[in-house]
């Protein structure tokens, strides 16, 4: 058979029956969920593999000699091959099971920041993260006397390759942490070319994929990215389990992160020895039932595939963006060339909190407020902004709502 | 649709968000309180003018604003110990959405009871004015 054109296939009337949260009403009128960049709504797959774990296969993993125990690391294991699968680690021994991004990069922090990071030496952010990508690397400064240096972005929302040249021109950086997708602006960064531009450069690359996985593919040897972390519950996964992704040889050299069961390869009352990576990051039972849960996340976007969920996503942030440019006195933040489903915006009438309850009011849930980026908000000259996110079940229909919904608020303000 | 929206944001909230009647800094001041919403970064400067008079100056949402005009208006020429009852008072309106009679037009902020993150940016500037007044130091 000659090769064909594959046009993504894309049951949206389907996946949304697949979401039994989205058939809730609030205040009387049908849920419209634009808040998945904060957190995303889980499928009925995943909840149902939560439920088996409970119900039908499980005790603690990695201990017992009895057949539950064995099942359940089985089942907890396989996971850790399809996180590896997902990322496209070389190799399984890569991927760390933690509570979320957040803790991955205190991981990050704590171990790698504390032994191979040395005083003096220098950490590179930007200006448009997460502060669980800059109050971790913060507190290494202070405890460490490593320096930490923030890069420009663009008014647009994009990395200003001048400012990260001149932040490295010193020589002394040798990690740059930086957002794959910006929560607050819905940027993509150039991840391949970040890599390369830190690895010429002597530094070694984290990126935060809590946006970034979500929508597209991310294949962590082709960017060559030496740590990079996600969590669960924006991958409509549950809450409680996040992935740290490094290479295996930065694994090997980095000292534990927290001690106790699990992580050790042998213990006295005098000292232990630790286990060899994953194992010596996760001290203590993990979150087995999460973790399983996380699997049917991966195996529910893997089967819909992400050709056909960034085609989807695409058009609705292609169609939000038009939405909102229709609303007089509505400020989009941001711009830049390559975006996803995440939109700020500001009106010139409304205050941000004023528009997430006025549209609460009318069942459209959004987020306002900082995003956990307060920096970025004084970057960007705001107090505060509300923001749209789009996940694979989002309709245009919702988008037509939202900006119905922000007419009526102009009305109520003018 | 619009009843739900006007039954919380009522016009006087609107109307005083976005003109407020008591609203700047005076030249002439007696005490001053500060009150920030960590939260949101929204924040509110409140004047004791001698006299009992009050002014504000609130950077934030409607809420917020209109909570701070409606206070000023209230306040005018309470004591200390009159404005601590009427704080009370108002705390328990959005607390429980439940109105006061005693409180008048202070009573259009009940429908924030519904939203627990949304309290905060009501009662804010009573606490700015409490610590203008000497109740002690106020935290976002």
């Amino acid at each position: 058979m000659s090769a064909v054109v594959q046009v993504p296939v894309f049951d949206l009337a389907g996946i949304r029956k697949d979401f039994p949260i989205l058939t809730q009403q609030v205040h009387g009128k049908k849920l419209v969920f634009l808040d998945s960049a904060a957190s995303a709504q889980k499928p009925r797959a995943v909840i149902d593999a939560m439920v088996h774990v409970m119900e039908a296969q499980y005790a603690n993993v990695h201990r017992g000699l009895h057949w539950m125990s064995e099942r359940t690391s089985d089942a907890y294991e396989a996971v850790r091959d399809k996180v590896a699968g997902f990322l496209n680690a070389a190799v399984r021994e890569e991927i760390v099971f933690t509570r979320n991004a957040t803790e991955s990069i205190n991981l990050v922090a704590y171990t790698y920041g504390r032994t191979v990071l040395k005083p003096g030496d220098a950490i590179v952010v930007s200006e448009m993260e997460h502060h669980a990508n800059l109050v971790p690397w913060q507190m290494l400064r202070d405890a460490h006397g490593v320096e930490l240096r923030i890069a420009k972005i663009t008014d647009a929302g994009e990395i200003d390759w001048e400012s990260l040249e001149e932040k490295f021109a010193d020589g002394k950086v040798k990690l740059l942490a930086v957002t794959h997708m910006s929560n607050v602006l819905g940027s993509y960064t150039p991840a391949e070319r970040l890599a390369a531009f830190a690895h010429a450069r002597g530094a070694k690359i984290l990126l935060d994929g809590s946006q970034a996985v979500v929508h597209r593919a991310v294949d962590v040897q082709a960017i060559d990215a030496d740590f990079y972390v996600f969590s669960g519950h924006k991958l409509y996964g549950p809450t409680g389990i996040g992935v740290l992704y490094a290479k295996r040889e930065i694994l090997d050299a980095m000292p534990p992160f927290l001690g106790g069961g699990d992580m050790i390869e042998s213990v006295s009352y005098e000292r232990s020895t630790w286990a060899k990576p994953p194992h010596r990051f996760e001290a203590g039972t993990p979150a087995i039932i999460e973790t399983i849960g996380l699997g049917a996340a991966i195996d529910y976007v893997q089967a819909i595939g992400f050709d056909a969920i960034a085609a989807h996503e695409r058009a609705l942030t292609e169609h939000g963006l038009k939405v909102l440019a229709g609303i007089e006195g509505l400020r989009v933040l941001g711009s830049a060339q390559d975006r996803g489903g995440v939109i700020s915006f500001t009106m010139k009438d409304a205050h941000p909190h004023d528009i997430a309850t006025l549209l609460d009011r009318q069942g459209i849930a959004v987020r306002a407020g900082q995003h956990c980026a307060e920096p970025l908000m004084g970057r960007l000259g705001v107090t505060a902004t509300a923001r749209a996110s789009f996940a694979l079940y989002t309709t245009p229909e919702e988008i037509d709502a939202l900006g119905a919904g922000l007419l009526r608020i102009k009305q109520i303000f003018q | 649709m619009m009843t739900d929206t006007a039954e919380l944001y009522q016009s006087l909230i609107v109307e005083r968000s976005k003109a407020p009647r008591y609203a700047g800094r005076p030249d002439v001041f007696d005490v001053q309180g500060h009150g920030e919403n960590a939260m949101c970064g929204d924040e509110v400067q409140v004047f004791v003018q001698r006299g009992g008079e009050v002014r504000h100056e609130a950077h934030g949402c409607a809420i917020l604003a209109a909570s701070a005009d409606l206070m000023a208006q209230a306040v005018a020429g309470k004591t200390p110990a009159q404005v601590a009852e009427m704080r009370a008072a108002f705390e328990d309106v959005v607390g429980t959405g439940k109105e006061n009679p005693v409180l008048g037009d202070l009573n259009a902020l009940a429908g924030v009871a519904e939203y627990r993150s949304r309290i905060r940016c009501a009662t804010l500037p009573w606490a700015a004015l409490g610590e203008a007044l000497g109740e002690g130091q106020v935290n976002g």
